[in-house]
């Protein structure tokens, strides 16, 4: 089963650019199911085996095609997202970086008023071990399983999912959200989901300083969570008032701090590690407690 | 993006938000000119990117042009410290001379992005001229907001709601609706991420107007906003930071002694909280990015090696798509053409082809202690800086 990216899902890649063609050629290597491109105004061409469209409709009415995976600078951005939103697919996955936050608060507003899940922007996007993968992420460090992880964060996505992977845990489905300030499925709209997968025993839960998005994470856990969360929350050592890499990680009057989010979270009855490099075997052990 | 007051003012002219009549000068001489031209009480501003500059005597009423010359004279130079400065505080390099104005009433309105709702909310106080934060902790009932709904942007009545709410009346109220709506469409033409009044004022006279303003800008919107460019005061920036974007590298200062090096924000910011939980403090954040590129490293070791409270340096890679002996040859490149690190270097290589990386590491001849394992990369790190 797994969340958000199954063995239903059919994806066209938005953006095939250099570094999307270069990634399209690694998603399908693991054998994820993609069927076609957007490149306006070429259609018909062939792109790395697959065929090209204008427009995201005309993809799928040719496909039957229900995920999207946007590479596009960040200029374009916004209206790939809503052309995606607009063509009512299931899943679209924004990767690009420094999508100026007037232009999201639009895609936001569109997306609320669709069915589609958006994941990012500013993120490595989404893997289903054994599944496929709609992102950047590394494969060799996945291994399916019963763990679901969400991530603000990269590479600190990678360095957990490869813990567990050490600790013998799998992942049924490991998502990174993105690091900036509006993002469409947030902490909370991921534990639902897991909480609702029945492939998923235990969620793991990354967050980082900034926002408040945590904190109604832990809301949902005190009341609606029934599978066990471990989580670490980065940047406790963060200096208030910076912008720490990630457009979202900042400290802003007084409020967005490591120390609020552990204790809402441990509060709501999660498993908070104080270090990084413990949550695999944190994992391990409340799995073994289970 | 921060800007200097008397820019957010220009912007305020550009968009006919009412504020008083004032100039900025670089000398004492200058300011007596301008307090002469615009005669009468003047005030004169510090100009620096820091909130509290009253209260740190950066803010003067001056009765005459003699006296705003001589208060320009005291506050051209001086270093202000404020709450926002930190303790070394800022040199100030510009005054705003400013006409006084007859407060009645002082009050609070700003446009800020809602992260919560992901939209603009308006966020307004009859408490003006106080850190706003504060309001909002002691007497929250004194806010009010109202949010902007993205699919028809800001209405009238929301304006004139919030008016109301300030219990503006008569002038005053048709100045309140019309900044609150050029404050607005201030905030989309220019990719503002905030835009303050604090205080907008009521006069003896009875009209509104500004007297402070903060707007920040939105540094990714850059390509849209080609005149952005020239606001930004690189005086009030720290120099190792501006340098580390140059070469597109992520460097924030800290005050520790264990120099970081990672790839990836979430995971530089991971890093920093292990080390100070191994006992020691980070020196920096500094994320090389996804690429890590020989290039990036190099330049990269140059800004953390310019921080001379370093005493160690820890390189943390988590190799994805970025291959580790890819990174490991643009570590050793980067050394032997820098020639010299003086202080020990920790590398932890993990993920894709991390074998080969260490094997690269290892048969350059340079002296590196690598390490395998999050954990014992911080320890050895940490142990190495001699703790704090």
């Amino acid at each position: 089963m797994a969340i958000l990216l199954t063995d239903d899902t059919k994806a066209i890649v938005q953006g095939l650019g250099k570094e999307g063609q270069f990634h399209t050629e690694r998603m399908l290597d693991y054998g994820t199911k993609l069927v076609g491109g957007v490149r306006p105004g070429k259609a018909g061409e062939d792109c790395l085996g697959l065929p090209a469209f204008n427009t995201v409709n005309d993809a799928v009415d040719a496909t039957g095609a229900n995920a999207s995976i946007i590479f596009v600078p960040a200029r374009f951005a916004k209206d790939a997202a809503i052309e995606a939103i607009d063509a009512e697919l299931d899943l679209v996955v924004l990767i690009t970086e420094g999508i100026p936050p007037i232009d999201m608060i639009k895609v936001k507003d569109k997306l609320k008023r669709s069915e589609t899940h958006l994941i990012g922007p500013n993120c490595p996007g989404i893997i289903t071990p054994g599944v496929g993968k709609l992102g950047i992420l590394p494969v060799e460090i996945h291994t399916p399983g019963v763990a679901g992880v969400i991530s603000r964060s990269g590479t600190l996505t990678y360095e957990v999912a490869a813990q567990l992977t050490a600790e013998g845990i799998g992942q049924s489905t490991c998502m990174g959200i993105g690091g900036d300030p509006i993002i469409g499925t947030k902490h909370r709209d991921a534990l639902e989901l897991f909480n609702d997968d029945p492939d998923t025993e235990i969620v793991i839960l990354i967050g980082e300083i900034g926002g408040t998005d945590e904190e109604l994470a832990a809301e949902f856990i005190r009341n609606h969570m029934t599978k066990p969360v471990v989580a670490f929350i980065a940047g406790s050592t963060a200096p208030p008032g910076k912008r720490m890499g990630h457009a979202g990680a900042i400290i802003a009057g007084g409020k967005g701090t490591a120390a609020e989010k552990k204790a809402a979270l441990s509060d709501a009855g999660a498993t908070v590690c104080d270090s990084p490099a413990d949550v695999g075997a944190t994992a391990k052990k409340v799995l073994d407690g289970l | 993006m921060k800007i200097h007051e008397y820019q957010a003012k220009e912007l305020f002219r550009k968009y006919s938000i009412p504020v008083p009549d004032g100039r900025i000068a670089t000398t004492a001489a200058e300011a007596r000119a301008i307090a002469e031209e615009i005669g009468g009480r003047v005030i004169v501003k510090a100009q620096i990117h820091a909130g509290g500059r009253g209260k740190g005597g950066g803010v003067k009423l001056a009765a005459d042009a003699n006296e705003a010359e001589s208060l320009a004279d005291q506050i051209l130079g001086m270093t202000l410290v404020t709450h926002q400065t930190g303790p070394d505080g800022k040199v100030v390099g510009k005054v705003l001379v400013e006409a006084a104005s007859n407060i009645e009433s002082e009050m609070y309105i700003a446009f800020v992005l809602d992260r919560e709702t992901s939209q603009l909310v308006i966020i307004a106080s009859s408490e003006g001229g106080v850190e706003i934060e504060k309001v909002a902790a002691e007497t929250p009932e004194k806010i009010f907001k109202t949010w902007v709904d993205p699919s028809v942007g800001l209405m009238s009545y929301q304006a004139r709601e919030v008016c109301f709410a300030l219990g503006l009346k008569g002038q005053a109220f048709k100045d309140g609706v019309k900044a609150i709506t050029n404050l607005y469409r201030l905030y989309e033409g220019e990719d503002a991420t905030l835009a303050e009044i604090n205080p907008f004022i009521v006069t003896s006279e009875g009209n509104a107007m500004a007297i402070d303003a903060k707007v920040n800008l939105d540094d990714d919107a850059g390509y849209r906003q080609a005149d952005h460019a020239e606001l930004r005061d690189l005086t009030e920036e720290e120099p190792l930071e501006t340098e580390a974007k140059k070469f597109g590298l992520n460097y924030i200062k800290l005050d520790g002694s264990v120099g970081c090096m990672v790839n990836g924000a979430g995971l530089a910011m991971a890093t920093m909280d292990l080390i100070k939980l191994c006992g020691s403090e980070p020196a920096n954040f500094l994320d090389v990015g996804g690429g890590a590129s020989a290039e990036g490293v190099e330049n990269a070791f140059k800004i953390l090696m310019s921080d001379e409270n370093v005493k160690c340096v820890l390189i943390n890679i988590f190799g994805g798509i970025v291959r580790c002996d890819r990174v490991a040859q643009g570590v050793v490149e980067a050394i032997r053409n820098i020639g010299q690190i003086d202080v020990p270097i920790v590398v932890r290589l993990e993920g894709t082809n991390a074998a080969e990386g260490q094997a690269i590491l290892e048969e350059s001849g340079l002296d590196f202690h690598t390490v395998v394992g999050f954990q014992a990369a911080a320890q050895k790190a940490a142990d190495l800086a001699g703790g704090d």
